[in-house]
């Protein structure tokens, strides 16, 4: 209620009304569920996926490794063997001279550690001699195994922000990475198709196909049922050829055609589709099992290894074919079914096109985490090791046996320890077993902002390549809905392929089957081996899929559904179990397997909210949390597939459009929660447009700030810090969540929108001098230098050594003034180009050493290191550290810092995809003044709008001018204004009014030179400026004469190399056009490469100048005479004697 | 809209021309007045050229009589660090100029070097030294000379300040103010690093001949004292010498006398059709800082009457809408309500009479060059 002093009226109205409700009215007030998000961010933590997933492999997934490969024995003889009867990781530690010390991950940024603990085992064991003595053994190690910060074992986990500290570590920051030789990897989410699924899709050839990707701890294979013709065939890789389906049915035992065409359903349009398959396999004279393996056999990839009793094919049935479908002592039936289910979907689809499934649709994807990467690569290299034990025993066991044979002494933990290390330091995961080559799975984690180390950690990549032209996979699906966020993926090749998780996203991770099973099935699942195909199809009943595979049937699936919904919402099985009723083909799935997404959402019974006023007032004073909402049934987690069951409100309160309240089943938390964590940070942007928030997007990630509270105790190889970076001024409910109020990446600048100086076109902006000179977009950048003191062995070693002076004591070389008196440059000192930062002397005979006296000074080569900087920049040495690296040599980093004002060049942005450079900077009394003498920080050219359509950023700059004038921080949350979490235009404006200014936030502002006052109102106020990488210092390059290339004797390429800017062939094309002759001639010769050569107009060959004669000789014709100067490039006499060396004899016609 | 001025004439008043020929009413608002319309002001510029009415007999060139007949200042408020005055009669060109060199060109003193001994605090040395060159310091810059690249810092171009804290070790994190900072009338007492010779007194960064203290009646200082230099964790200390030299506000903001220095015109706030009733009191209420006030008629009549137009912040809400045509918003242009906010090293009219001198130096320096 505004209306407040209405006068008499408003009086009136003002007084209690009686607490009578009419039915029309809103059931409820609206319950403020925002406490919902914190509290669910409390508890997951940003990154929880990630740590999920690795706990989950730490304290299960390496169990059950283990457990599947327990017993490594020796080949002659089964006695002597291993067995592993428990496995452990242990808190993160380092070996140091016998010594066993912990570590913390600072540190081994620091020092170029891993930050890995010790896997340690218990093993039994015999060891071989005259008899077998059994033996355990605890706590063998077996490796070193990268961990994840935050994770269990991780020292930080469940620490508190003051024990963080004390450890080096920011609070802030996620974890969710490892730390490798130093550098922090992230190993990113990957999207794959989903395992064990049919999927019923066209090929390119537009065939239908049903294709199911098993995969099983052995095993993953792929399955393709395709039409062809009319007729269906099976394809796997390990048949030459498609063989027919009901060939493959009879091979596992299903003779009769008429129980074939009863697996696939009754319906005679079935049997019509199945028909010519059925003829073509009699057209075979195929009849009976042994005839269609026997056809089968034939057809195999590689016969030769098929020389067991039951023939190749049956073998690759069994274990190949649909492989994740056991088969139990022999018995195909399964299979069968399965075969028969995956037939009747495709038919399905050929007869209604609405069946296909759609390879984009979230609900078909995976995304697989750390957890599950790294158990892979554990399990190959675990079983590496095991059988390199293995090897080793029987190569022992062949010799004569000196020492006991025993296992225990074989275990070598290098292989898992350097193999770990190696993979996620490269990226390269290479699986031996599954065939598996995959590149870049692992990251460097950018530094650059806090931003950018959050983007990394949602990023979900894909397993296509990239370069494919595909626009469907691109594409925003619907059903990314509150899971993946809509705006934030990278422009170019990955655009739209490289998605984000969102914020409430939750990635699951495998659950325990058994107990699922068996609970599905006494709550009347039907099991499929009493039925028969016939029953299995019968009108009415729901298959029960679970995990793909084929559980049974039922004969009532809502009330089925609704009991197993009902156990997970009292928490009898797990939250992340999904069932999802598929009516359309006639299924139930249930899923609780790894890698689904899912979100959380309020349970409503008949569009009623569970959660209530007082459980949120519970929340808000602590005595509630999210789980204990969780576990009174008041929210759950939906997967992607499940959703399609629910009829999902985004409000309570409001009415949807013609939806009938009572079939609501659940209400979003948030509707800001569909967005990720980085688009998190626009503020008002439902009111921009689209591509806008996804170029902030990508822009957020380069904008300097604060990145982490340790900041200045990192050593990171690049570092820019913002040096006065402030919290946004208008804020939104993300930029909270995640912290970004507390590492903010840019100021609120007081922005003019009007046109000045001209030097604002194309988006440049214009900059107050002053605002400059009192700290605006100041910026720190921190450069690591590393030099190493090498060690050459039989004690021989660099040196460093203190810079020389003379009897004065004045340095002998000025680039030496930085250096401390141990020849190290000093920290705080002012270090210029050329400077040197470590004196390093290096031996100069390195292996031949005078019998063990000592090096004399002479002995020495100076090796300084020096610095190469910017002429007439002062940098500084910021700190200087000294570690051993993991060789135990010397390592000395030194960490210089570069403070920065924003110069002419430099890029800045707003929240809004708006970049721009600094176009120039103008002096404070040029600046317009407003009435209050407000003078702008920058001026930004107001044709930046209408294309643009940024309107969140107009909204952004009314907000923050109400912010400042009434102290308070507005906020922008995405489509926040009904439920109160973005501040309306309206109210803005009523503040901006009731302080004086007017309600559109334009000022009237005076010229700052000439002081009259400008023509148009001025549309200023503040707007939240990021200064981007992007900065000019370290692009600028220009050169006249320089650096050649050797070989050519052309100008070196790149800044890198003080090279020259190449007139390239499009250049050289309009000179020539233009017929400028003289130009061409003097960019391509006379500025690049030169060169005088003596030719002999005889035999048309390059000669010499003998300089002793001073005269010129032709070596071909074996004299002077016919000899001319001439000149041409290089690099062409250099073609000619490389032809010459070819047998290609280039001759010269001289006119 | 100028022509509904004629309707009432009363408003354009104040310059009397002695002249016979008048100016019509409307292009006399023109001549004197920025229309502030709901979309865009209008008529800002003015009219420039003398001769601009000739045709009508009427002279619009600048002279000194009449400069000196109109112009006058009326302060209105005066504290220790800001100061709003109106200065009625000149044009804004002139009124600009002040403001423009009162930021850029009045010289104050400010801390220009610094010589660290010592920062193991986790603020860089470069913005510790940017930091402390922006606080004000409380020494009148008109005692000082400018120091040029050559000269030798001496006593008097150069007030030298240290700064020494450190915060002990097991003790709670302090913040050093800019009260820390001691002036140091003797000169620098940090020897140059590579005057290693014995004998002779220690070579310094500065050559003062005497004692500050002797040439200037009050310590020096700064002006605030309680501005955050920097904190200091345990274990971590400052030492530093920071020389401040004259300069001026172009140079680097540093140097800028004022916080700032503005003007604004005069408001004038017209009401052109008589708005009465229910209108009235709806008006009243529109305006945020209460320009309008309603007089009593009489017989229950109410009428809308302009009482304070000098609060007017020129946020239009009263020519939106409803009455907007009735009101007309304008600016006085040759009145000026000016403000400076010193920063403190100068008292703020001190700063005025300042920029006056140097306008003055420029004009004779344009007049000798002229001559
Ligand atoms: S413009 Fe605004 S402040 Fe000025 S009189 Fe009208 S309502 Fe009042």
């Amino acid at each position: 209620m505004t209306v407040v002093d209405q006068g008499d009226d408003a009086a009136k109205e003002e007084l209690p009304t009686p607490s009578y409700r009419s039915l029309a009215a809103p059931l409820t007030n609206p319950v403020d569920k925002f406490a919902l998000l914190p509290a669910f961010l409390k508890v997951r933590g940003l990154v929880k996926e990630h740590i999920d997933s690795f706990n989950y492999f730490i304290t299960r997934g390496i169990r059950n490794i283990l457990r599947a490969n327990n017993r490594i024995e020796a080949r002659n003889d089964p006695n002597i063997y291993l067995r592993y009867t428990d496995v452990y990781v242990e808190k993160p530690s380092v070996q140091v001279d016998y010594k066993i010390e912990r570590i913390t991950p600072h540190f081994c940024r620091l020092t170029d550690r891993t930050y890995s603990a010790p896997i340690k085992v218990d093993i039994e064991y015999t060891v071989g001699g005259k008899e077998y003595i059994l033996k355990t053994k605890r706590n063998v190690l077996i490796g070193y195994m990268p961990i994840m910060l935050r994770s269990y074992p991780c020292v930080l986990n469940g620490k508190d922000e003051a024990e963080l500290a004390r450890v080096g570590e920011c609070p802030l920051d996620p974890g969710g990475y490892f730390i490798v030789k130093g550098t922090e990897k992230v190993i990113l989410i990957q999207e794959q198709l989903s395992k064990n699924r049919i999927i019923i899709d066209t090929d390119s050839k537009g065939r239908v196909i049903a294709s199911v990707t098993s995969s099983t701890h052995e095993i993953k294979s792929k399955t393709v049922i395709t039409m062809d013709k009319e007729k269906i065939y099976l394809q796997l890789n390990q048949f030459t050829k498609p063989i027919p389906i009901v060939v493959v049915m009879k091979a596992m035992g299903m003779t009769s055609d008429q129980e074939v065409v009863q697996m696939v359903g009754r319906d005679p349009r079935y049997a019509d589709l199945l028909f010519p398959s059925i003829q073509e396999c009699a057209s075979e004279r195929i009849y009976t099992q042994q005839q269609a393996l026997q056809y089968m056999d034939e057809k195999v990839t590689y016969p030769g290894a098929g020389n067991q009793k039951e023939g190749r094919s049956k073998s690759i049935l069994r274990d190949v074919f649909i492989a994740h479908v056991p088969v139990k002592n022999g018995n195909f039936r399964q299979k069968c079914i399965y075969t028969g289910v995956m037939l009747r979907r495709m038919m399905d689809a050929i007869l209604n096109a609405d069946t296909f499934d759609d390879k984009d649709y979230v609900g078909n994807k995976r995304l697989e985490l750390s957890g599950q990467l790294m158990s892979l690569l554990f399990e190959d290299l675990f079983k590496t090791m095991n059988s390199q034990a293995v090897e080793l025993m029987n190569k022992n066991s062949d010799k004569t046996r000196s020492s006991p044979l025993d296992f225990s002494q074989l275990i070598k933990h290098e292989a898992i320890t350097t193999g770990l290390e190696r993979a996620i330091s490269t990226g390269n995961w290479d699986i031996k077993r599954f065939r598996m080559h995959r590149k870049g799975v692992s990251q460097v984690l950018s530094r650059l902002s806090y931003m950018a180390s959050l983007g990394y950690m949602t990023r979900i990549t894909p397993q296509f390549e990239k370069t494919r032209k595909t626009s469907g996979p691109r594409a925003l699906q619907p059903s990314q809905w509150g899971m993946l966020c809509p705006c934030d993926t990278p422009e170019g090749e990955a655009c739209g392929l490289t998605k984000n998780l969102a914020l409430l996203t939750h990635v699951t991770t495998d659950q325990e089957e058994g107990p699922l099973m068996n609970l599905c099935k006494s709550l009347g699942v039907e099991d499929l081996s009493l039925l028969s195909g016939e029953e299995i199809h019968a009108p009415g009943s729901f298959l029960v899929m679970f995990n793909g595979l084929i559980l049974g049937k039922h004969r009532q699936p809502q009330k089925f559904a609704n009991g197993m919904r009902n156990l997970r919402r009292s928490g009898k099985i797990g939250e992340f179990v999904s069932i999802f009723v598929n009516e359309k083909q006639h299924c139930i799935h249930i899923a609780s397997d790894g890698g689904r997404v899912c979100r959380p959402l309020i349970i409503a019974d008949k569009g009623r909210s569970r959660v209530k006023e007082h459980h949120m007032k519970e929340l808000r004073d602590g005595i509630r949390s999210f789980d204990d909402f969780l576990r009174d049934g008041l929210i759950e987690y939906l997967d992607v597939n499940e959703e399609n069951n629910a009829l999902i409100a985004l409000y309570e309160h409001v009415d949807q459009d013609g939806v009938e309240r009572s079939s609501i089943t659940h209400i979003e938390i948030e509707p800001l929660s569909i967005l990720g964590v980085v688009s998190g940070l626009i503020p008002y942007p439902h009111h921009n447009q689209s591509p806008r928030n996804t170029y902030q997007c990508a822009m957020g990630k380069q904008a300097m700030g604060n990145i982490a509270y340790n900041q200045l105790f990192r050593a990171d190889s690049l570092l820019y810090l913002l040096v006065y970076a402030q919290r946004p001024l208008l804020t939104t409910k993300t930029i909270e969540l995640v912290g970004y109020d507390k590492l903010g990446a840019g100021q609120n600048a007081t922005v003019a929108v009007m046109g000045y100086s001209g030097y604002d076109i194309e988006d440049a902006i214009v900059m107050n001098k002053s605002s400059l000179d009192r700290g605006f977009g100041r910026c720190i950048a921190m450069k690591k230098y590393t030099v190493t003191k090498e060690n050459y062995g039989d004690g021989l070693s660099d040196r460093i050594a203190k810079p020389q002076r003379d009897q004065n004591g004045v340095l002998v070389k000025q680039n030496m003034r930085a250096l401390d008196e141990d020849g190290i440059a000093a920290p705080g000192q002012i270090i210029r180009n050329h400077d040197v930062y470590v004196n390093k002397q290096t031996p100069k005979n390195t292996d031949r050493r005078v019998a063990g006296a000592p090096l004399a000074d002479r002995d020495y080569a100076n090796a300084a290191v020096t610095y190469k900087g910017i002429d007439g920049e002062t940098t500084v040495v910021d700190r200087v550290m000294l570690c051993s690296d993991t060789n135990e040599k010397l390592s000395i980093k030194c960490i210089i810092r570069h403070t920065r004002r924003p110069e002419v060049g430099d890029k800045f942005s707003s929240r809004h995809g708006q970049k721009g450079v600094c176009g120039t900077i103008v002096q404070q009394e040029d600046f317009p003044f407003s009435e209050r003498g407000i003078c702008p920080d920058l001026i930004m050219n107001p044709h930046g709008f209408p294309s643009r359509m940024t309107i969140g950023k107009m909204i952004e700059l009314l907000g923050g001018k109400a912010g400042l004038s009434c102290g308070r921080f507005h906020y922008g949350s995405a489509f926040g204004e009904p439920s109160g979490n973005a501040d309306k235009v309206e109210d803005i404006s009523n503040t901006l009014i009731k302080h004086g200014f007017s309600y559109n936030g334009k000022d009237f502002l005076y010229s700052g030179i000439l002081g009259h006052p400008l023509e148009a109102y001025i549309f200023m106020g503040p707007i939240y400026y990021q200064k981007l990488k992007h900065m000019v210092l370290d692009k600028m390059h220009a050169r006249a004469s320089g650096p050649r290339v050797l070989l050519t004797r052309q100008p070196t390429e790149g800044r890198s190399r003080d090279g020259g800017l190449r007139l390239g062939e499009m250049e050289r094309d309009c000179l020539i056009a233009y017929g400028a002759s003289m130009l061409i001639f003097e960019r391509l010769m006379l500025s690049s490469d030169p060169y005088q050569v003596q030719v002999c107009r005889k035999c048309g060959l390059l000669g010499y100048y003998n300089h002793k004669l001073k005269a010129a000789y032709c070596s071909m014709c074996k004299n002077g005479e016919n000899m001319a100067k001439m000149r041409l490039p290089y690099a062409c006499k250099l073609l000619f004697q490389e032809l010459q060396s070819m047998n290609v004899v280039p001759r010269l016609k001289l006119a | 809209m100028p022509k509904k001025g004629t309707k009432s004439k009363k408003v354009v008043d104040d310059v009397a021309n002695e002249q016979e020929n008048k100016l019509p009413d409307y292009l006399e608002l023109q001549r004197t007045r920025v229309v502030c319309n709901a979309d865009a002001p209008i008529h800002t510029l003015g009219f420039q050229y003398s001769g601009a009415f000739a045709a009508m007999g009427v002279d619009n060139s600048v002279s000194v009589e009449k400069f000196c007949k109109n112009f006058k200042v009326e302060i209105n408020r005066l504290t220790e660090d800001d100061i709003e005055f109106d200065m009625i009669g000149v044009d804004a060109s002139i009124a600009n100029a002040f403001r423009r060199i009162l930021i850029a060109e009045v010289p104050t003193m400010a801390i220009e070097k610094v010589f660290m001994a010592d920062n193991t605090s986790v603020i860089a040395d470069e913005v510790l030294s940017h930091r402390l060159g922006l606080i004000p310091l409380d020494a009148d810059p008109r005692l000082f000379d400018y120091i040029s690249e050559n000269d030798v810092p001496n006593e008097r171009n150069t007030i030298v300040y240290k700064l020494h804290v450190s915060c002990p070790k097991g003790s709670q994190r302090i913040t050093v103010k800019s009260s820390e900072l001691e002036w140091l009338p003797e000169g620098s007492q940090l020897s140059m690093a590579s005057s290693a010779q014995s004998g002779d007194k220690q070579k310094t960064f500065t050559s003062f001949s005497k004692s500050q203290k002797q040439i200037l009646e009050k310590p020096l200082g700064v002006k605030f004292k309680d501005i955050t230099i920097a904190r200091l964790g345990p274990g971590q200390a400052i030492e530093l010498e920071a020389h401040a030299v004259k300069g001026v506000g172009k140079v680097h903001a540093k140097w800028s006398p004022v916080a700032t220095a503005w003007y604004r015109m005069l408001p004038e706030v017209v009401i052109l059709e008589e708005i009465k009733g229910d209108n009235a009191e709806k008006l009243v209420k529109k305006c945020p800082v209460n320009v309008f006030d309603i007089e009593d008629l009489g017989n229950g009549e109410k009428r809308a009457v302009v009482a304070k137009p000098r609060a007017c912040t020129l946020c239009r809400q009263c020519v939106m809408k409803d009455d907007g045509q009735k009101i007309e918003l304008r600016r006085v242009r040759d009145h000026f309500i000016f403000t400076i906010e010193s920063t403190g090293a100068l008292p703020p009219e001190v700063l005025f009479t300042e920029a006056v001198k140097i306008l003055e130096e420029k004009c004779e320096k344009v007049i000798s060059e002229l001559s």
